[in-house]
């Protein structure tokens, strides 16, 4: 009797942990495959006032362009991780602030970011993040990990980055690193003083 | 007449001829002298042979180590007593209480009129624990090192008769080498507080010999009057520096300043296939890719290109291997083929060769970079180790076959391609100056799909001013070119010794 119990017990457990898992995922799909808006022209670094906002990690060249620095940066609150992702993105992809360097071509802009139900997210980027890059393994790196570790430094459910221009898998930005795959962290790029 | 030499190089510290002399004495005569070497110089220690053991006189280590012995006659005890700490050992017993702890020597302590007589191992298992200064007992180069003096043990030995005829000097423990050429020999002079060098090495092919300089702390590679260039590179690894010498027959080619167009013929057959034959270098970009673009206008695809063709026509004239270029000229190509063309020609060894750029004008030097596999390409890894599978063929053997996603062929060479990264690195800070990170990890899309050992060489940076300069210029080509062909060389070495039997 009470090991059949046990039994039933153990069973709801697991039971509810799957309905958890299975709810979650579902409304991060339905989040997530919705593309982002249109590429919004100059937006302003910090939201306006009177609007809710969070302290992102984002990720800048160090002022000797060796390293990236993170560096702690005001930005809009959303809700959900993928309208938080699109704002963290937004002001990443901006120029970068005194002293550090910016390792992201300029007009480089976000045309979409979804996150799939394995925790992969998928930043689509303008042409120019490719066509304006000026080229060199060491540069390259740190733009495509300025990107990978802004997102996956400030949305924890988020596993692996994919650079996507202009809606397509892509091989490089610039002939040198390989982003035909979701690539994960790279800390060892990120340096603490600017 | 042995003992005259002896004396002779003694003096010029180069121990090789009295260690030969006294190789010959022992066994049979009272036993030479050790050497005692320290920062004071050098003095013999006299030892002597008793029942097939040397031993030494407890008053004469007593005068040198400054310790104090006392006897205690009624219980037979001999106690050796430094800074308040002792030594305790008993005639009759082939044994020390060093700190309390029992230590077995070879040989009781034996008297000898007035002085006591200690086993030679008395020095390392008793003295040098309990002694504030290193001491260290080198046995079979009868050397008693004492203090913070480097002394590194020298070895030689002819590698192939040739020609080219290879021979490797190991230092150890690594310490820098100058190597300089003198006419008919090439000298390595090694930065040490002296060296313990192996007996005298039989020359072989185009080398008469390698033996003990002239000069202290040097070793001379003696060149037979067939010789033509010899050329010597040193490197470290596992903390030994090792210098790999090389000597050529006379080429009249080889001397021409002009590159040869043809490439040189193939060198004869040798008995085994050589670890290295095919060599494909790969210069970055191309066609309407110029890669990065200096402010002066330098491009990066035309430095690659450049130094790409001088690696080449190094390789080809002086090691006969094939080397063959993923663009002989300016046009496009893409990554995967640049990977195929490697493939499709088994080359043993794969170099992309680029040009850097940064977001700040500052940053100079060249780095190199090899694969960084990410979790996929680990678990692609750890699966070739698994799934390599063993098909039957005829004659009951077996042959191995390894299953691979081709687009992740490197994973199967990361080992060697981090040992080439390593030698490129070492190789090329002889030559150029190198970023302060200089050997790098990264996921590098024409690594990935290249079936061999393979590196990714960034020159310079061509967003700096004084580098866009140099990276232009005949002279920094050349010393690229001669940073990458030493590595090639270092590597070739490392294929050798890692060859699969
Ligand atoms: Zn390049």
């Amino acid at each position: 009797m009470i090991a059949r119990r046990a039994l039933a017990i153990a069973g709801g457990v697991v039971l509810l942990a799957l309905l958890a898992w299975a709810v979650n995922a579902g409304l991060e799909r339905l989040a997530g495959v919705e593309p982002a808006a249109a590429p919004r022209a100059a937006e302003p670094a910090a939201p306006p006032p009177g609007v809710p906002r969070i302290t992102a990690t984002l990720f800048y060249g160090s002022a000797d362009g060796q390293a990236l620095v993170p560096v702690r940066r005001e930005v809009a609150l959303a809700e959900g991780v993928v309208p938080q992702g699109r704002e963290i993105l937004a002001v990443q992809l901006q120029g970068a602030p005194e002293p550090h360097v910016p390792v992201i071509p300029p007009g480089t802009s976000l045309r979409a970011f979804y996150v799939t139900d394995r925790g992969d997210a998928f930043v689509d980027l303008s042409s120019e993040i490719s066509a304006q890059h000026p080229g060199g393994s060491s540069t390259e790196l740190l733009t495509v990990y300025a990107v990978v570790n802004a997102v996956l430094a400030n949305l924890p459910t988020v596993r692996r980055v994919q650079i996507l221009v202009e809606g397509r898998e892509a091989d490089t930005l610039a002939g040198h690193v390989d982003i035909r795959r979701p690539l994960e962290r790279d800390m060892s790029l990120v340096r603490e003083s600017p | 007449m042995g003992a005259v030499r002896g004396t002779a190089s003694f003096a010029s510290i180069s121990l090789v001829l009295l260690l030969m002399a006294l190789l010959h004495a022992q066994g049979t005569a009272p036993a030479a002298p050790l050497t005692l070497v320290s920062r004071d110089g050098r003095r013999p220690l006299a030892t002597t042979i008793v029942n097939g053991q040397e031993l030494v006189a407890l008053e004469d280590l007593a005068a040198l180590f400054l310790f104090d012995v006392r006897e205690d006659t009624l219980a037979g005890g001999l106690t050796v007593v430094y800074r308040g700490q002792s030594i305790v050992m008993s005639p009759g017993q082939p044994m020390a209480l060093v700190r309390g702890r029992v230590v077995p020597l070879p040989a009781a302590p034996v008297r000898s009129g007035a002085r006591w007589l200690v086993p030679l191992d008395f020095i390392s298992r008793a003295l040098a624990p309990i002694h504030d200064t290193r001491i260290e007992l080198r046995r079979e180069s009868r050397l008693l090192l004492v203090g913070d003096i480097r002394v590194p043990r020298v070895t030689a030995r002819i590698d192939a008769p040739g020609p080219p005829t290879r021979a490797t000097i190991e230092v150890a423990p690594a310490a820098p080498v100058t190597i300089t050429t003198e006419a008919g020999r090439l000298i390595a002079r090694i930065d040490a507080d002296g060296l313990d060098l192996s007996g005298p090495i039989e020359g072989a092919g185009l080398i008469e010999g390698i033996r003990a300089g002239e000069q202290p702390r040097t070793v001379a590679v003696l060149l037979t009057a067939r010789a033509g260039a010899a050329m010597a590179v040193a490197g470290e690894t596992g903390g030994v520096t090792r210098i790999t010498v090389e000597v050529t027959a006379p080429a009249a080619d080889a001397a021409a300043p002009a590159p040869p167009r043809e490439p040189a013929p193939p060198p004869p057959a040798p008995a085994t296939r050589p670890p290295l034959q095919t060599i494909v270098l790969d210069p970055g970009h191309g066609g309407d890719d110029a890669g990065v673009r200096g402010a002066r206008g330098t491009a990066e695809k035309d430095v690659t290109l450049a130094v790409a063709r001088r690696v080449r026509t190094l390789i080809e004239t002086r090691l006969g291997v094939r080397v063959i270029l993923t663009r002989g000229d300016d046009r496009a190509v893409g990554l995967d083929e640049r990977a195929a063309i490697a493939n499709n020609s088994k080359a043993d060894l794969f170099l992309s060769l680029h040009a850097n750029a940064a977001p700040s004008a500052d940053l100079a030097g060249a780095e190199v970079f090899h694969l960084r596999l990410d979790r996929e390409g680990e678990d692609a890894r750890r699966a070739a180790e698994s799934e390599a599978v063993a098909l039957p063929v005829l004659g009951g053997a077996t042959r191995t076959i390894d299953v691979m996603r081709w687009d992740l062929a490197q994973v199967r060479h990361v080992d060697a391609s981090a040992a080439l990264a390593a030698v490129l690195d070492e190789q090329l800070r002889a030559q150029v100056p190198m970023g302060s990170q200089a050997l790098r990890q990264a996921p590098l899309r024409v690594l990935t799909s290249v079936n061999m050992p393979a590196a990714l060489v960034e020159m310079g940076y061509l967003t700096n001013e004084d580098q866009e300069r140099q990276l232009g210029s005949e002279a920094f080509q050349s010393s690229l070119a001669q940073g990458i062909y030493n590595a090639v060389l270092r590597f070739r070495l490392y294929l050798e010794e890692h060859r699969v039997s």
